[in-house]
């Protein structure tokens, strides 16, 4: 029986790491500035990872085969339990430590570093289960955001008051994020009901949009295209369906789009 | 270590006469620890339909399921569940199998059980609290099931009911009315029942023990119990008022969680100056430390049943164990952050919080290589408990490892709340506790119910659910570096409809597993009433509960008071005349 359970264990083992080695399901490619050192960070994290996976249940399994039939005089681990114990301590240690050291650095680049003062301010309002983006408009100027105001039948997703308010009357507000390539963006999330999330997991972001806190997030993407947006925070019914799309141009089509929407 | 309990323990009550004050309102602890394992019996069940339920809508979300639109006529229609159905399906498994069995079964069961006849006693410390810890329980188990009866059924949030889905009431979705306050009425009542549960074993652990019981010398699993109630003792402290708060917020018009500004459904709600990261910081400062409620009754048992079938102490004997549980403990309070990386707190406090995460795999990573340490060199045993112990090793190794990913918040913005995430919490928390559970049962039901199970259908069990949880848990993990979202009823984003068909795979695994256990549920009830009688010591072990009969009488050891003259491992002892040596037996205390 002892090698029955060897043999399946390296099965299963073997079969475990398999779609992992060869990227059968994985992460899209990064197309955001710092995607790359996340991706970097996740792989030395999964080589470690993997090599302690590996090894600990083939030594499991190799426990096993070997003293599944012994019926000889029990023997002690050679040394001792002293220098597992050290030797746990300082393998995990190391690795705790590298892990801290480098993942801390990706961690501060994306949200402790501050977003650079020429980025482009979008601002962002999350409701049960759909996402809407504002742009300052000509002005450069956002409109008071005012929640008496916010009322879905009338399209007034963000509480805009333009009749007393001179910022908000040329604030642009549509269903999807559009934005220049190679630009950093700054979103200002809001969320007027639940807690919701923006992910897009090509930029490799993920931020939970919480009603009464207003969350800063910045990023630049690195390529043109055309990427979902989903909620990966449980809102309500809805939760599954709650998407919206990024849409990253060049900046010469971004003009354009923007023009577009002002003539509005 | 000083001996505080020169004075046998002194039993508080009598036999009881009659059937309701013997079998239901029972003082015993050992009717409350099988009516504890009973509860948890059936709530994994419960649990586990539900999941099936869960997963069947997840490969095929159109599919129809005989007869589920009688239970639920708004949940199902025609038995195609929703997608609102879908979530409260999600909600109740969560919270049941978290609460219920996970919390129940390895300690409020197993601990009630065991923990006074480890030690020598003959009953809890405080057996009408234990009564009453229990049946609280019991009353917030039916609170909770209410909830699929009620009109607009179970509640949508989650186990982690994160405001402000839960704190605003019916507006916020269904569910969300009626069925919000019966689960938080009902963790609110679980939480009393452990707060009771877990000051009796931490009583009964230092007031208690017999004669000769130093602390050195109980045994490990003891010594998890009791940890386990220091940590439930915290944990279940800041939960009660959480749950009383989220209720006052529900009901009593306050704003503890909810902000000023909220709009829902156009209509502006008359809330002010709350936030809803306050009920995550109170939540996940009880739900860390949950997670090792659950898990270390698991070390404590599995380090209690290996020696038994490998011949041979622990390596590290009892201090390296101990203090890798009490390590474990004592971090479980300073890392609940890291569930909140991308919640909106602060992000310097996620590195603050990723430091001491990934400090808790070092003892962790300590026991694990002590199990696997005790291994080498043994005399193994296959049976239905040794094949879980060494299971609960390999699936505690799979799920602990991908730990270090969640613990990075660089990684976690990627990997936060996606299926990778599902993977690591079901295969370290949910799937070894359940083989620290299963393990447990066969190893101790023929203490417990005087019947040895039958070891052809344990050990067939074994290889299915062994096999099963890797098929259901491990694909998850790619899932989840593909970016595929949990808690969705279905997927229809462009990017997660071509992973349906590994969805697909899980589902069926999950059924075949699931089916597995059918064989397990035979087999207990085939050996209540039909299974062989089991000698005192079946399995040649050596603490306290194998020096009586099986099952042992009302006062444990017949009016015996034992006096313990050996630590708890003493297998294969060098010059010893047996393989092992009885806690109670005078003989020469041995060398190592």
């Amino acid at each position: 029986m002892g090698k029955f359970f060897a043999v399946l264990l390296i099965i299963i083992t073997l079969i475990s790491v398999y779609p992992i080695v060869t990227h059968m399901w994985w992460m899209p490619a990064a197309v955001s500035a710092h995607g790359p050192e996340v991706d970097h960070q996740l792989d030395e994290t999964m080589v470690a990872s993997g090599i302690l996976f590996v090894t600990s249940q083939f030594v499991l399994a190799g426990f096993i085969w070997a003293f599944g039939n012994y019926k000889g005089k029990i023997k002690h681990w050679p040394g001792g339990h002293k220098p597992v114990v050290a030797f746990a301590i300082i393998l995990v240690g190391l690795e705790i430590l590298s892990l801290s050291f480098v993942g801390s650095k990706v961690w501060a680049s994306m949200y402790i570093a501050k977003p650079d003062p020429r980025a482009l301010h979008v601002d962002v309002q999350a409701e049960q289960f759909a996402f809407f983006f504002r742009y300052a408009g000509p002005d450069g100027v956002f409109g008071g955001i005012h929640p008496d105001k916010i009322n879905d039948g009338n399209g007034n997703y963000f509480g805009l008051d333009p009749e007393n308010d001179v910022a908000a009357r040329d604030d642009i507000v549509v269903g999807s994020l559009t934005i220049p390539v190679d630009t950093p963006i700054l979103l200002t999330l809001h969320s007027k009901d639940m807690i919701h999330n923006f992910y897009v997991p090509e930029l490799r972001i993920q931020q939970d949009i919480v009603p009464g806190i207003d969350i800063p997030l910045h990023f630049t993407a690195t390529k043109t295209g055309r990427w979902e947006i989903v909620c990966t925070q449980l809102c309500g019914l809805g939760h599954y369906s709650m998407k919206a799309y990024l849409e990253v141009k060049s900046q010469s089509e971004y003009d354009d789009w923007l023009k577009q929407q002002s003539g509005d | 270590m000083h001996d505080m309990s020169a004075q046998p323990a002194v039993h508080h009550h009598s036999p009881p006469q009659g059937f309701i004050k013997k079998y239901v309102f029972s003082l015993d602890h050992k009717v409350i620890g099988l009516q504890y394992y009973g509860l948890a019996l059936a709530a994994v069940f419960i649990g586990m339909v539900l999941s099936w339920l869960m997963r069947l809508h997840l490969g095929w979300a159109s599919l129809s399921i005989p007869g589920l639109q009688l239970f639920s006529p708004n949940g199902a229609p025609g038995g195609v569940i929703t997608p609102e159905y879908y979530l409260s399906l999600m909600t109740m498994h969560g919270t049941i199998m978290v609460f219920f069995v996970l919390t129940n079964a390895p300690f409020a069961g197993f601990g009630n059980y065991f923990l006074p006849i480890q030690v020598g006693a003959e009953d809890m410390a405080f057996p009408r609290f234990n009564m009453m810890s229990f049946w609280t329980t019991f009353v917030a188990f039916l609170v909770l099931i209410a909830a699929f009866f009620v009109h607009d059924g179970p509640p949508i949030a989650g186990w982690t009911a994160y405001a402000t889905l839960s704190s605003v009431g019916g507006i916020s979705g269904p569910g969300e009315a009626m069925g919000q306050n019966l689960w938080a009425v009902s963790i609110a009542l679980f939480c009393i029942g452990q707060l009771l549960g877990s000051l009796n074993f931490i009583a009964t652990t230092l007031d208690l023990r017999t004669k000769g019981m130093t602390l050195a010398r109980m045994p490990l699993s003891t010594w998890a119990w009791f940890i386990t109630a220091c940590i439930g003792l915290l944990a279940f402290a800041d939960l009660l008022p959480a749950c009383i708060l989220l209720i006052l917020d529900r009901t009593a018009g306050t704003s503890f969680f909810n902000p000023a500004g909220m709009v829902v459904s156009d209509t502006l709600l008359p809330h002010s100056g709350g936030s809803p990261l306050l009920w995550q910081h109170l939540f996940w400062f009880f739900g860390h430390p949950e997670v090792y409620i659950a898990i270390v009754p698991g070390f404590g048992i599995i380090s209690h049943i290996l020696p038994a079938f490998t011949r041979k102490p622990l390596l590290g004997g009892m201090r390296v164990m101990i203090g890798c549980m009490i390590a474990i403990g004592f971090l479980s309070y300073m890392v609940w952050g890291h569930h909140m990386f991308v919640s909106g707190m602060n992000p310097f406090s996620a590195i603050l919080f990723s430091v001491p995460t990934l400090i808790i795999t070092i003892p962790a990573t300590v026991a694990t290589l002590m199990w696997l340490g005790s291994i080498y060199g043994a005399n193994l045993r296959f049976t239905s408990a040794s094949l879980f112990c060494l299971g609960f090793i390999s699936v505690f190794i799979s799920g602990g490892i991908s730990g270090f990913f969640l613990a990075q918040p660089a990684i976690d913005t990627y990997l936060h709340a996606t299926y990778f995430v599902v993977a690591h919490f079901h295969f370290v928390m949910a799937v070894a506790a359940i083989f620290g559970i299963f393990a447990g049962t066969y190893f101790w039901m023929p203490k417990m119910i005087g019947r040895m199970m039958n070891e052809t259908l344990g050990k067939l069990h074994f290889w299915l659910t062994f096999i099963g949880v890797y098929c259901i848990f491990m694909p998850m993990h790619y899932l989840g570096l593909a970016g595929n979202v949990r808690r969705y009823a279905s997927f229809t984003d462009d990017y997660l409809v071509p992973l349906i068909p590994v969805h697909k795979f899980i589902t069926i695994a999950a059924l075949l597993t699931g089916a597995a256990q059918l064989i397990f549920l035979y087999n207990l009830i085939h050996t209540r009433w039909w299974g062989p009688l089991a000698p005192d010591n079946p399995w040649e072990a050596t603490s306290l509960e194998w020096s009586t009969t099986s099952p042992p009488p009302f006062d444990n050891f017949g009016g015996r008071h034992l006096v313990v003259h050996q630590p708890p491992y003493e297998y294969s002892v060098e010059g010893a005349p047996a393989d092992h040596i009885m806690q109670t037996d005078p003989g020469p205390v041995a060398a190592h």
